[in-house]
This record gives C-alpha cells, structure tokens and sequence, in this order.
C-alpha cells in the first residue's frame, strides 16, 4: 500500500474519533466515586482545621470561646437570620459525609464482588496502616461523631446539660472523672488523624498527582496535616484534664 | 532440595477446589519455580494423577503467562521477577510454599491454576489502540517525540498484562494495567486523537469486567514484575476527569 493512500473507512478509524463513546452503564465509574470521595473529603477536612482553631479559642478564655461559639450564629446577619450560616453549614457538611459515605459504600461493594474467593495464604498488606484500616476507620469516626454532637453539641450526655455555656460544656465534658471520655476522643481523634494521612495523600492522587517526585511531596503534606490536626484537637481535651483549662 | 507445596487443585470452571498438599524432593535450587512443578507434574502423570494445570509460555520474564501466587504474593516473594524467573534458592530446604491462582471475579478459574484473564483483552480492545493506517512502516523520525516522554512510555509499555497488579490488590482492581495502557498510548503524539475516549472506554470496559476500584493502597506496584509505578494510575485520574469535563 502507498503510503498516501486515504485512511481506510474501517471501524476504527470511523468511529473512534468522531463519535462520541455510548454510554453502556448507567453505573458511576470507579474514577467518578472516587473523585466524589476527594472532593467531599476535602470540604470535610476544611471544616476539621475551621473546627480546630475554633476550639484553640478555650486557651484565649472562656467568654471568648463562648463569644466565638455565639459568632458562629451571628455569622452571616443581617444578610441571613440568627443561626441560619450554622444550619446551612451543617447541612452542607451532612450532604458532605453523606456522599464520601455512599461512594465509599458502593467502591467497598465492588470491592468485595471483584474477588469473591479469598487467598487461603495472604500476608498483611504491605502499604500503610492508615490505609487498610480507612473502611473500618470511618465507621468508628462516624460513631464518634454521632457521640460528640449529643455530648458537646446538645448537651445530652453531658454533666453541664445543654443550656449551659458551650465552655461549661467543654470544662464539664473532659473533667478528670471521666477520664474514659477523654480516652475514647483521643482514640477518635487519632483515627481521624490516620484516616486522613491515608486520604489527604489518596485525595491528591485521585485529582490527578502524578509524579513520583510530587508523590512524597502530597505524602508528607498529608502526614504534617494530620498531625497538626489531632494535636490541635487533642489539646483542648488534656488542657481541661490537666486543670490549664476550667 | 525437599520441599512440600500445598497448591490449589481444581478440576474445572465450576468444581469446587481445595489446596493439596504434596511432597517435592531432589529439586535443584537452580530450578525455576515452573521447573520445579514440571519435576512434580512429571511425578504426578507416573503415579497416573492429573498433572497441575499452569500457564507458562516464554519462561523469560516477558509473556506475563506465570500467573501464581506463591506464598500470597503475586510471582512469588522476589521483587520486579515473574513465577517463571525466580529460582528454588530463594526458598529453604524444607519450606511449605502455597500456590494459588489470581483470585478475581473478573479472573474466573479455568483449572487449578490457570485463569481466564480475558477480562485484559476486552479493556485493551476498548480503547488500548490507536487508528493508523497499515502498510509501510512510517520513517522513525516523522514524528519526533520528546526523550523524556519517549523514556516514559516505554516505561509504561513494558506491563506484560500478567494480572499480578489484580491478584494483590485488596480490591481486585487492575487499575494499574489499564493505567500503564493509557500512559503508554498517551504520552505518544500518535495516542492524542483518542486520548479521551480511550480513558472513558478503557475504564468502562474495566468496571464493567467487574474488577474494583483503586483506594491507592500500592499493593499492585509492589509484586509488578515490570515495576510500573503507582504514578500512572494519578494520571489515569487526570486523563479521565479532562476527559469527563469535555463531554
């Protein structure tokens, strides 16, 4: 064959191209769940820090902490009515979880169904602990989470009750006699820590890093995120213990 | 060398299979691993059993046929080496080696060892080409490539499409062999014109086979006999997402 002879009309050459691919599936593709959990673990990681440094507001004082928690509801007015910026937040924050939860569900049920019989000889995964424990980790924020609204967030399970001041809360929360409360959120809280050096770094691959160079790179970055954010949550708990705070 | 080998027996596609257990004696440390089930299969057709079924073809390291896993590790406990390179001298007199197949929904189990890795072919078939017209091979240098992404590709293209990538993924997913398809196309000006519908097709065809997706545990560079590394599957992400935004 010449070389100028005109591409041939196969079906290849037609089609690849020129039309646009059909749709087999109306399932989300593997790479769309994940970019669904990088996006919604983002939001949630952004709240994690805005939460954390409001809590370093209980070392200022404790008016200011509670002038800072009554911001919180002044933010927004008089665009928005008393309140209304924390329940917007907070429903954002639901659709958040609610999301990184469904598609973290679904990849977990795909998982499973892509290798329905196990390895009678299997040793440990090699890569990280953060990231064999993500799935079961989750579960155990998500308890957590539930827990630590009814404690310091309506004040049902704590001692002060919930029309005491958000700082009362706190000092009442964590006092040294229930010492296995304080013990239960360090535990969340480095769960949340390990949860994401494993996400931050996944949530920069799955939004396209590249390199092996900016591989290290996002690695470390996720590694010192993470420890700055449980010493930052963990130091409000130990502040109260220790009698520094109350 | 004595060893004992507890290997995955299966009769047929949909028999049930167990591990069973058989004695190795007088193996040469030299041997390859596939020498060392050929000397037993040799074994086993004098004593009027079923010899064990296994893929093999170039015995060189570059088919990506030797699909065991040996020890719970895909190829075996040596780094970047297929079943078919690595000797009995990394084992112990001694030892109690398993070996089983790639275990994937989208691997069923032909017999005892062997899997139907056609899963592979429909992924590369829905997108791992590009369009060209045959005939004459075109000059070398009619379309330069720059050495950094020529070096790239090769790196990409040297996956053999062995499966080890699926096998020790905790996720069943060849994220990394469909990554290193459409790194290898893409990095050459000849995969541009179907750089986006490749990764779309490419993907689909892989969801669609029933592997899983990546949680970027890195499990499957770790046993890739060819290295290809966990990057690839990044730019996977990017192709995929440029792609999706252009639809």
């Amino acid at each position: 064959m010449a070389v100028d002879t005109p591409i041939p009309k196969t079906a290849n050459a037609a089609g690849a191209t020129a039309r646009p691919t059909p749709r087999k599936s109306v399932r989300p593709s593997s790479v769309i769940l994940k970019l669904v959990m990088a996006v919604s673990g983002a939001l949630l990681v952004l709240f994690l820090f805005a939460h954390a440094a409001g809590n370093l507001k209980i070392f200022v004082g404790e008016t200011d902490f509670d002038h800072y928690a009554e911001w919180l509801r002044e933010l927004g007015t008089p665009l928005l009515p008393h309140g209304w910026f924390l329940w917007i937040q907070r429903i954002g924050l639901l659709a958040g979880i609610g999301l990184h939860i469904w598609a973290a569900t679904v990849l977990t049920i795909r998982a499973k169904k892509a290798r329905p019989v196990k390895y009678a000889h299997r040793p440990k995964i090699q890569g990280s602990y953060a990231a064999r424990t993500m799935r079961w980790g989750g579960v155990i924020i998500v308890l957590f989470v539930i827990y630590h609204i009814l404690d310091l967030t309506t004040g049902t399970f704590n001692p002060a009750g919930g029309d005491s001041d958000p700082s009362a809360r706190v000092v009442a929360g964590f006092a040294p006699e229930r010492w296995y409360v304080t013990l239960f959120y360090t535990l969340a809280v480095v769960s949340v820590g390990f949860h994401l050096r494993h996400g931050i770094w996944s949530a920069f691959r799955t939004l396209g890093q590249q390199t092996t160079k900016g591989e290290r790179r996002a690695q470390a970055v996720a590694l010192v995120l993470s420890v700055v954010l449980v010493a930052m949550y963990l130091s409000v708990p130990f502040a109260v213990l220790t009698g520094l705070v109350g | 060398m004595d060893i004992k080998v507890r290997v995955w027996r299966q009769s047929g596609p949909t028999a049930g299979g167990k591990m069973v257990t058989y004695d190795v004696k007088g193996i040469s440390p030299d041997a390859s691993f596939l020498e060392m089930i050929d000397v037993l299969n040799e074994t086993l057709i004098l004593n009027g059993d079923d010899p064990i079924a296994f893929d093999h073809d170039c015995r060189e390291g570059i088919c990506g046929a030797c699909s065991m896993v040996i020890n719970g590790v895909a190829h075996g406990p040596e780094k970047a080496t297929t079943t078919c390179q690595l000797h009995m001298r990394k084992f112990k007199d001694g030892d109690v080696i398993d070996v089983e197949p790639w275990r994937a929904a989208a691997f069923p189990v032909i017999k005892d060892l062997v899997v139907d890795r056609s899963a592979f072919d429909k992924i590369i078939q829905a997108g791992g080409y590009i369009t060209a017209p045959t005939g004459t091979a075109p000059d070398a240098h009619a379309t330069p490539v720059p050495k950094k992404d020529a070096d790239a590709a090769f790196e990409a293209a040297t996956c053999i499409g062995c499966g080890a990538c699926v096998a020790a993924c905790p996720n069943g997913s060849s994220m990394l062999f469909t990554a290193a398809k459409i790194a290898h196309l893409g990095l050459m000006p000849q995969g541009q014109p179907e750089r986006d519908s490749r990764v779309i097709d490419m993907l689909q065809a892989q969801d669609d086979a029933g592997f899983g997706g990546c949680t970027n545990a890195g499990e499957c560079t770790t046993v890739c006999p060819k290295g290809i590394p966990l990057s690839l599957i990044g730019r996977l992400n990017s192709d995929y997402r440029k792609a999706i935004s252009k639809r």
